[in-house]
């Protein structure tokens, strides 16, 4: 018993604190599977705080900057717990886009994966705490590529 | 057991456009209940769409996505009659998975 929980205490952020967790029977296995099948992002980068940080997490960091990504927003967002936003990348084989919010407690709202004809662009409802740049990260040939837009929040969405 | 998705899948050009709403309280573990006790975060950790059984999108999400979720993509080589079939699973291991005919 020991060893695991030396696993546990050793095992740093994220994955390998999570295989511990499952190991010793805390985290049931059937989210376990879950988790495994859509293994897009770490869950460790869900954890991370501000856009350098969330970068370095998704291994995006040096991410250049791509007038092909647009984030369709409203520039001025009434209700932070509503606020919709769309993410269209036209480089050609992107296969990965995740949506960063800088100033929400941790940054990364949510990654997606395209495969066998799923077209990287989509429209979701994130919170947001207070105005901040959101941040669009692409994946496309293995290479990162990001775009920045800054959203005005007139009503905070966490908290209340 | 969740409330079913509501699920509108349309031909749009050589596209499928899906748009999906998810019923979900989506608790961002941030918030306090009136007796000043941290509400426990419970979110849609995970959601896979499938074009007749073949995922096409997957989703990532962490509790910064609204309270009962929207998601719209698009999908190539599909057409009227096929099977769209969205699944998600929060962070308690709930699931819930619905299906609709492409119109």
């Amino acid at each position: 018993m020991s060893i695991t929980r030396r696993k546990a205490v050793q095992g740093t952020a994220g994955a390998g604190l999570y295989a511990a967790l499952v190991a010793i029977g805390m985290i049931r296995p059937g989210t376990a599977q879950a988790q495994a099948a859509a293994q897009i992002v770490t869950r460790a980068a869900f954890e991370a705080k501000g856009i350098a940080d969330t970068l370095k997490a998704l291994g995006a960091a040096g991410a250049t900057e791509a007038a092909d990504i647009v984030i369709v927003s409203p520039d001025i967002a009434e209700n932070g717990a509503v606020v919709p936003v769309g993410v269209n990348s036209k480089i050609a084989n992107s296969d990965m886009v995740a949506l960063l919010v800088d100033k929400n407690p941790t940054a990364l709202a949510g990654a997606y994966q395209f495969t066998d004809g799923g077209v990287a662009e989509v429209n979701m409802r994130v919170k947001m705490g207070q105005s901040s740049d959101v941040v669009a990260v692409v994946r496309a040939d293995g290479k990162y590529y990001m775009a920045k837009k800054e959203i005005k929040v007139t009503l905070g969405g966490c908290g209340g | 057991m969740a409330d079913p998705m509501k699920i509108r899948a349309a031909v749009r050009g050589d596209v499928v456009d899906v748009r999906v709403l998810m019923a979900h309280e989506m608790e961002t573990g941030q918030r306090k209940d009136a007796g000043g006790k941290l509400v426990p975060a419970w979110f849609i950790s995970d959601v896979v769409a499938s074009l007749n059984g073949k995922p096409v999108v997957r989703a990532a999400w962490g509790p910064a996505i609204s309270k009962n979720p929207y998601l719209q993509f698009k999908v190539r080589g599909g057409k009227a009659g096929d099977r769209i079939s969205v699944s998600w699973v929060d962070n308690k291991g709930e699931k819930r998975t619905d299906e609709v005919t492409v119109g």
